[in-house]
């Protein structure tokens, strides 16, 4: 089957999950208060960022580590690092 | 690990393998550093490897490098929502050696490539994040490692850390990148049998096809998506600039899934099953995005120096050659015993002189007027399909009078002016 959601995307990939996120946001503030479109939560493509109501959500562990939020983010609000060596994202083939 | 190394290679896809290679080859210690758990792992491309520059570092590759198919035929889609205008040029000359060019599985090209620098002496270590450069006196001397004790030293340190170069931001080569000079690209590796790709893109054994897509397949958003057959699957990708994703408010791959169920496109795929989802940054700023590539101590090359030719799909082949010329640079600096920015400027020099930057300067002005100009993929091409589909439609209009009417139809939407405007600015950004 050709998938159809971005969960049955991101389930094919291998990842190796450090315990501890390398992508952070520095003022959550920022999010609830002076970000109304939450423009991260459209454009990752691994749909990182979730908005909760009240807390934007950061699902690491299924981080493409493309940058994408780091350069897109309008508030330059989001910390972005590698992950911890030999972890995070593993592609196999392309 | 104490020991002094004469260049460390940070980064392990085609522009560091290409450098380290070379370096080691002519009898330079080596040291070259991947974050992913192998070579590959964390790097992304739509599929297509040139053969020139491949060949340069490795001659006839293709007799053992892990290929998936040479390419006969570039077919271009000027697609609109029903319809599509095509181009392209098929010839077998591009089936034989010493070929044009090949789709490749980047996780599979990247470790066989990494493999050949080991065998001439690169000391490859995986799994390592190198988090900064050692600058010493205004001389980068050594790289910072996230493992402990993990300060390694050496003459010259090559930044091949791809699109993001974090370490060519810290030693403030670069600003940070600017969303319209990157590309977000969602793609998918489709399984599909041999013989349904073999028929269903009018390809014989060991032969492959490339399409690539404008128009409906970005929604009219500045970007491209691309179709690439390889031996047992099809690479499907989409990408646009990432201020035109935000501007549109649109998903990565939910465009790319509007893409795979266009009826131009779906039949292609139908029965295939997907097996990988990936995404990227393409670095597209162009000429005037490349940023400061020699320093005291240190080179940019590849990605990291935003070497992509985004009109022409080319990357992987600069980022070879860059890697290259660095590479000469370097060896030719230890025989001056001379790290200095002066002394590595011949790499700056050499890249400057190249097709490379020829290429891009050739360019400079096109993405900025793609970009700002958004009638030229949202307007231009649905107005070409309705122009082909009048002009071949046999309906008893004599042919003069639907030319006249294609013609009123391309200027009552824009003007004759603006058209005249419209196709003098497109000719003078690619000429």
């Amino acid at each position: 089957m050709s998938t159809k959601t971005i969960e049955e995307k991101q389930y094919l990939i291998r990842f190796k999950a450090n315990t501890k996120s390398h992508l952070t946001v520095l003022d959550h503030d920022i999010c609830s208060t002076n970000c109304p479109d939450k423009l991260c939560t459209l454009f990752c493509p691994g749909e990182v960022y979730k908005w909760e109501g009240a807390r934007m959500q950061v699902g690491y562990e299924g981080c493409h580590e493309c940058g994408s939020c780091r350069i897109g983010c309008p508030h330059e609000n989001i910390k972005w690092e590698y992950p911890l060596g030999g972890h995070g994202i593993v592609f196999r083939l392309a | 690990m104490s020991e002094k190394f004469d260049v460390i290679v940070v980064g392990a896809g085609p522009a560091g393998t290409a450098c380290a290679y070379t370096c080691a080859k002519n009898g330079l210690k080596v040291l070259q550093i991947e974050r992913g758990e192998y070579p590959g792992s964390k790097n992304v491309m739509g599929g297509v490897l040139y053969r020139k520059q491949t060949e340069e570092i490795i001659p006839e590759f293709w007799k053992e490098a892990p290929l998936e198919r040479p390419i006969i035929e570039q077919r271009f889609w000027m697609m609109d929502k029903e319809s599509t205008v095509s181009f392209g040029y098929k010839g077998l000359e591009w089936g034989v050696e010493p070929y044009n060019n090949f789709t490749v599985l980047r996780a599979h090209f990247d470790q066989w490539f990494a493999k050949k620098g080991v065998e001439e002496g690169v000391l490859l270590i995986n799994e390592t994040v190198v988090t900064e450069c050692i600058v010493e006196d205004g001389k980068v001397i050594g790289v910072r490692t996230d493992r402990p004790d993990g300060e390694i030293f050496a003459d010259v340190v090559v930044l091949a850390d791809g699109v993001n170069s974090l370490l060519a931001k810290q030693l403030g080569f670069h600003n940070e990148l600017k969303p319209d000079q990157v590309a977000l690209t969602a793609m998918e590796v489709i399984n599909l049998p041999k013989d349904k790709i073999n028929d269903r893109f009018n390809l014989q054994e060991n032969q492959g096809c490339t399409i690539e897509i404008f128009g409906d397949s970005t929604k009219g958003n500045l970007g491209t998506a691309f179709i690439y057959t390889n031996k047992e699957s099809i690479n499907i990708g989409v990408g646009t600039t990432l201020s035109s994703m935000i501007k549109a408010k649109m998903k990565p791959y939910e465009l790319l899934d509007y893409l795979k169920n266009h009826p131009m496109v779906a039949p292609l795929l139908a029965g295939g099953e997907s097996t990988e989802y990936l995404a990227h940054l393409i670095p597209e700023g162009g000429f005037r995005a490349v940023p400061k590539v020699a320093g005291n101590g240190v080179v940019v090359i590849g990605d990291a120096a935003q070497l992509v030719n985004a009109i022409h799909r080319e990357g992987s082949n600069m980022a070879m050659a860059s890697g290259k010329m660095a590479a000469e640079a370097v060896i030719h600096a230890k025989e001056r015993n001379d790290y200095s920015e002066t002394s590595l400027n011949s790499y700056r020099e050499a890249l400057y002189a190249s097709s490379i930057m020829k290429d891009l300067e050739k360019y400079k002005d096109a993405a900025h007027l793609f970009e700002s100009s958004p009638q030229y993929f949202k307007e231009y091409v649905p107005m070409m399909n309705q122009a082909m589909s009048k002009f071949f439609t046999v309906d008893g209009t004599p042919k003069k009078e639907k030319q006249k009417q294609i013609i009123k139809g391309f200027t009552s939407e824009r003007g004759t002016f603006g058209v005249m405007k419209d196709l003098y600015r497109a000719w003078k950004a690619v000429k």
